[in-house]
């Protein structure tokens, strides 16, 4: 979700937030997004958010790269272009071992990465809710809710009046104008 | 019994972001200066030394026949095995969640690239004609041959290309967060700009905190068998060999542990200047240095098990050259002093930190990580060379001699590594600051139930 219009209520600590993304799931809100400095899992579950399918796009990634290393170098060595040392075997299974494992691992790395650019709309420098004053304490120690209008239950003065109500500091609207 | 704390003080979320996202743009000190200085003259000799190398060839280094492995293997096994550290503190503790590595661990991960940086360009180097490195990639080329990949040659540099790929992503994630800070927070607007696009438009929205989780602990996963897998590779181009002294199943576990040992031990010799000069005694407090000096102990053990486990093998197997190797050659033939130097600075000084107060002394710290680093490097020297130069027939013996190009190079590759060092400390927050706030929010949780 990106959030383009709606509004923003700063917290003072991440208890409070907590609180009070549980408070409007039960009224019925739906698109909301969490903004903290660090990581929090209860922040997610409030909010709720399930967990990342990321694994599942990793997996396959590893696999299908120390598969295709070794492959690799079965078809270069054992078929292509045999080379006698020793009397060893051309198809030498433990001597292939090592570099099907690093490139396990390299494509699993380089997937999941990939995967959090991806889902998480890194490289997009800008969004609306940079705009907002005072957003920038996001990452230093306040706590951000945000309700994008387009949630079912969106009404810009109740929805105004509920966070205030449940602590925020103060409430800003994003994406100027009226949402 | 009472534990130090791993956090001085309850400090807030703004003062934590105020003093270390503040090493990033406070002027540095002179000790700072002091140190580029020096790391730029090493930096200096390094490019020099393989300038030689280079255009000359590589018959500037000491390398002869037997002993065509010298320095530039030394100082690849060497380099390569200081990193280790670095991901055993950011991966393996990480999965065990060892609340101690929160503040030390990009400082750790920083060593880790810049030192597999170092170890890169020993074999490349080695290669004597360095421009033909690529030759070990498989790709469809015109002169219809591909790589041989049961030799350790094309083992090594995919186990170092992918080491140095996962480090990276996996210290750029980490510090994603931290560049976003850096960008809300850096005074003048060049730097907030510069900050903003590595931070990638970080917004730390709950939403990409949920994957941004899941990838990190994948990567750290992910770092956790590459430790292991790296350095017994390393420890494979030896161990595939017939060399006396060298072919022996006990060196991939043997060389991970002298990894860790080597490379905790550079931790601390960079840590303790780091943390007096930008004063960060709070967050890097003593029990940091307690826990790495305990494991300065246990690897030791490790070490010196390995040790008399090869004499023991050695002399159990009744081979008279490997018997030759280990009774005659190492402790008493060319370079036996550097085989007591390894014996002394891994097995003896380590036994320092049994007492608590060797452990949490800054001084003795220093010196015995000085001293583990030089031990180590020493029994580099003691397992390439010694095996070498006193191999099957006395006819070819020969001793090595390391010429002024080594050394250049050596040293060289130490003032790079410091530059490179500094430099990170000078632009970055190297204390990862959205962790060590999440570890404060921990402890006060732990406090209040």
């Amino acid at each position: 979700m990106r959030l383009g219009k709606g509004l923003l209520a700063e917290f003072e600590t991440v208890d409070q937030l907590v609180r009070a993304a549980v408070e409007l799931r039960k009224l019925g809100y739906r698109r909301l997004d969490a903004f903290t400095p660090y990581p929090v899992a209860a922040v997610e579950r409030a909010i709720g958010l399930g967990r990342s399918h990321i694994p599942w796009i990793v997996f396959p990634c590893a696999m299908a790269g120390a598969a295709g290393a070794y492959l690799l170098q079965w078809w270069t060595n054992a078929v292509d272009y045999r080379l006698e040392v020793g009397g060893r075997p051309a198809h030498a299974p433990p001597a292939f071992v090592p570099i099907t494992f690093e490139m396990g691992v390299l494509f699993a790395a380089l997937s999941a990465v990939l995967a959090l650019a991806v889902f998480s709309r890194l490289t997009t420098l800008w969004q609306p809710i940079f705009d907002v004053p005072g957003f920038e304490r996001a990452s230093v120690d306040r706590f951000f809710l945000a309700i994008d209008h387009a949630d079912p239950a969106f009404d810009l003065e109740l929805t105004a009046q509920r966070l205030h109500l449940l602590g925020a500091v103060r409430v800003e609207l994003v994406g100027g104008g009226e949402p | 019994m009472a534990t130090d704390p791993v956090l001085l003080g309850r400090p807030t979320d703004a003062e934590l972001s105020d003093q270390l996202l503040s090493t990033a743009y406070r002027p540095m000190s002179r000790a700072w200066w002091f140190l580029f200085w020096i790391a730029m003259i090493g930096t200096i000799s390094l490019v020099v030394g393989v300038t030689a190398t280079v255009t000359t060839g590589i018959g500037l280094w000491g390398n002869n026949i037997p002993v065509a492995w010298g320095f530039g293997i030394i100082n690849f096994v060497w380099w390569i095995g200081i990193g280790h550290a670095g991901t055993f503190i950011s991966a393996i503790l990480l999965l065990l969640e060892q609340k101690w590595r929160t503040s030390i661990n990009r400082f750790a991960e920083g060593m880790t690239l810049f030192a597999v940086v170092q170890a890169g360009l020993f074999p490349i180097l080695h290669l004597g004609r360095p421009w033909f490195a690529y030759w070990v990639i498989p790709y469809p080329s015109t002169m219809q041959v591909w790589p041989q990949f049961k030799s350790a040659l094309p083992w090594d540099a995919a186990a170092i290309a992918t080491y140095f790929t996962v480090s990276l992503l996996f210290w750029y994630t980490g510090l994603v967060p931290d560049l976003a800070a850096m960008r809300d927070r850096a005074p003048g607007r060049v730097r907030r700009i510069i900050y903003g696009v590595f931070a990638l438009g970080w917004s730390g929205s709950a939403h990409s905190y949920r994957h941004y989780r899941v990838v990190y602990g994948l990567l750290a996963g992910l770092s956790t068998p590459l430790v292991v897998s790296v350095h017994s590779i390393v420890s494979s181009d030896f161990a595939i060999t017939m060399v006396p002294g060298w072919h022996s199943t006990i060196f991939p576990p043997f060389f991970v542990a002298g990894a860790i040992f080597s490379g905790f031990a550079m931790v601390l010799t960079l840590m303790i200047p780091a943390r007096s000069i930008f004063g960060l005694e709070n967050v890097i407090t003593l029990r940091h240095l307690d826990n790495i000096a305990k494991m300065l102990l246990v690897t030791s053990w490790i070490l010196t098990y390995s040790y008399a486990l090869e004499f023991f093998v050695t002399w159990y197997s009744g081979d008279e050259y490997d018997i030759h190797q280990f009774f005659e050659a190492r402790p008493f033939g060319p370079w036996a002093w550097l085989f007591w130097t390894m014996l002394v600075c891994n097995v003896l000084v380590p036994q320092l930190f049994w007492f608590e107060r060797a452990r949490k002394s800054l001084t003795v710290l220093f010196f015995a990580s000085f001293l583990v680093n030089l031990g180590m490097w020493a029994e580099r020297f003691v397992i390439i060379v010694m095996g070498l130069q006193r191999d099957y027939l006395p006819s070819a013996w020969h001793v090595f001699i390391p010429t002024g190009v080594d050394w250049a190079i050596f040293l060289g590759t130490m003032g790079f590594f410091l530059l490179l060092f500094l430099l990170f400390l000078r632009f970055v927050p190297f204390v990862p600051v959205a962790e060590v706030k999440e570890l404060a929010h921990e402890l006060k949780h732990e406090e209040g139930h």
